[in-house]
C-alpha cells in the first residue's frame, strides 16, 4: 500500500466513495488539516476583520473551507473528486462547490477572488494521469488562469507535499512564468514530522516572504506531541474501558483472571486503594 | 450554486471560446436559503458583480421579483439595496439544471448544487 497517493491512481479515482469517507472521519487527519488551513490563511495576510471572497483549490470534503467560514470569509471550492464533494455536501459546508480539473484552468472572471488557499492538493498536478497530460503545461494553464481570477494585490497559498526538489522547481517556475512573485516558506525545516511546505504566491509585485515557523531550534515542533496527548484521551473515552491502573481497571483485570481460572485474591475495600507516595 | 458564483463563472477554458460570459442558466430546481447578511462583504462584491448578467440570471430562474435593474449611486450606504443584492447573490441557489456556454452552446450540468465544469480532452 505504501508510497505516495498520487502514484497509485488519479485523484478522482483515489478519492472514491470509501476513501472520501475514511479521509473525513480520520480525526488525526482532520486536526492536521485544520492546523495547516489556519496557517495558510495566516500566510494569506488578508486585511483584518474584513470578510473576503476566497477560492479553495482542491477543496475535497471541505475541511479547509470550514476554517475559511469560521474566520468569516465566503469561499468557493473546486475539486476533481465527486465523491469528496459529495461528502462536503453531506457536511453542509457553507462554500459553493465546483467539480473541475485545476489543470484545465479556472473558469472564473478577472478579479473574482481576494485570495486562494490550497491544502495538500498541488502535488497531484505534477503527475500525468492520462496519456495526453503534460504536467508542465497543466501547471502553467492552472497558474495563468489563477493569476487572472485573483484581484490585484491578493495572494495564493498552497500547502503541499513535494516529492523532490525538481517537483518544487517545476511548480515554482510555472508559477513565475504565469506572473506570480513569491516563493516557498518551509515551517519546522529541521523536523521530519512537522516540516510543512507552503508555496506563497503574490500578484502585487515583489514582496518579502512571511517568516517560517520553527526556525528557532529551541521552539519545539508542535505536531506529534500535542496531538498524541489528545488522541490518547479520546481513545480512552471511546474504547469503553477504564483508564490504566485505576481501581476499576484493577477490578476488571481480577475478573479476567478469575474467568481464566487463575488464582485471584478476593476483592475488598482495600483493592486498588491509594498508596502513600514514596517517602525515602 | 449561488448566483454570486454563477456571476463569476465563464466557459473560457474551452478551446475556441473568446469570452464565454455570461453562462445561460436552465434550472430544473432552485432553492432559496436564509444566509446571514454581511453588508461589508456585499458592498465589496457589488464591485465585482456584472449587474446585467445578474438580472438575466434571476430572470432565467423566474426569480426576477424586485431585483433593482441597476446598481444605485452610493450603494455602500443604501442598506435596502444591499439587502436586496444579498438576497439575490447569496440566498438563491441552483440545485439542478444546466449552464450554457454563450459561444458554443456546450452544457455544463448542475447536480445537487454542484456545477460540473470538467471539459473533455478535446475541448481544452
Amino acid at each position: 500500500m505504501s508510497g505516495r497517493p498520487e502514484h497509485q491512481a488519479p485523484p478522482e479515482i483515489f478519492y472514491g466513495e470509501d476513501e472520501a469517507r475514511k479521509y473525513t472521519r480520520n480525526t488525526r487527519m482532520m486536526e492536521i488539516q485544520l492546523v495547516m488551513s489556519e496557517r495558510a490563511v495566516e500566510l494569506l495576510c488578508l486585511p483584518e476583520n474584513q470578510p473576503c471572497h476566497i477560492i479553495d483549490l482542491g477543496c475535497g470534503s471541505g475541511l479547509s473551507g470550514e476554517t475559511l467560514s469560521e474566520q468569516g470569509h465566503v469561499w468557493t471550492g473546486v475539486d476533481i473528486s465527486s465523491a469528496m464533494l459529495g461528502v462536503a455536501k453531506e457536511r453542509e459546508v457553507e462554500g459553493d462547490l465546483l467539480l473541475g480539473d485545476l489543470g484545465q484552468g479556472l473558469p472564473f472572471r478577472a478579479g473574482a477572488f481576494d485570495g486562494a488557499i490550497s491544502i495538500s492538493a498541488l502535488q497531484w498536478l505534477c503527475n500525468a494521469d492520462q496519456k495526453s497530460h503534460n504536467p508542465a503545461k497543466r501547471l502553467y494553464t492552472f497558474f495563468t488562469s489563477l493569476y487572472g481570477c485573483l484581484s490585484r494585490g491578493s495572494r495564493a497559498v498552497f500547502q503541499f507535499y513535494p516529492e523532490n526538489s525538481s517537483q518544487v522547481e517545476l511548480i515554482t517556475s510555472q508559477a513565475m512564468k504565469a506572473g506570480f512573485t513569491g516563493g516557498l516558506v518551509v515551517d519546522y525545516p529541521n523536523s521530519t514530522k512537522a516540516k510543512k511546505f507552503f508555496l506563497c504566491l503574490m500578484t502585487g509585485g515583489q514582496q518579502p516572504l512571511p517568516t517560517a515557523l520553527g526556525l528557532d531550534s529551541r521552539e519545539g515542533a508542535p505536531n506529534s506531541v500535542a496531538f498524541s496527548q489528545k488522541r490518547d484521551r479520546v481513545k480512552q473515552l471511546r474504547s469503553g474501558k477504564a483508564p490504566k491502573k485505576s481501581r476499576d481497571w484493577i477490578l476488571e483485570k481480577k475478573e479476567r483472571r478469575r474467568r481464566q481460572g487463575k488464582e485471584t485474591r478476593d476483592d475488598s475495600k482495600f483493592t486498588g486503594r491509594k498508596r502513600p507516595s514514596h517517602v525515602w | 450554486m449561488k448566483l454570486l458564483t454563477h456571476n463569476l463563472l465563464t466557459s473560457k477554458c474551452l478551446k475556441g471560446v473568446t469570452v464565454g460570459y455570461p453562462l445561460g442558466i436552465v434550472a430544473k430546481e432552485v432553492k432559496v436559503n436564509e444566509v446571514d447578511f454581511n453588508p461589508e462583504f456585499i458592498s465589496r462584491m457589488i464591485q465585482k458583480v456584472d449587474w446585467p448578467a445578474l438580472c438575466k440570471a434571476a430572470e432565467n430562474l423566474g426569480q426576477l421579483d424586485d431585483l433593482p435593474p441597476s446598481v444605485v449611486d452610493d450603494y455602500e450606504n443604501n442598506e435596502e439595496f444591499l439587502k436586496k443584492a444579498h438576497h439575490f447573490l447569496m440566498e438563491i441557489e441552483v440545485i439542478n439544471g444546466d449552464l450554457i456556454c454563450p459561444e458554443t452552446g456546450r452544457k455544463f450540468p448542475v447536480t445537487d448544487g454542484i456545477p460540473n465544469m470538467l471539459a473533455n480532452e478535446d475541448e481544452v
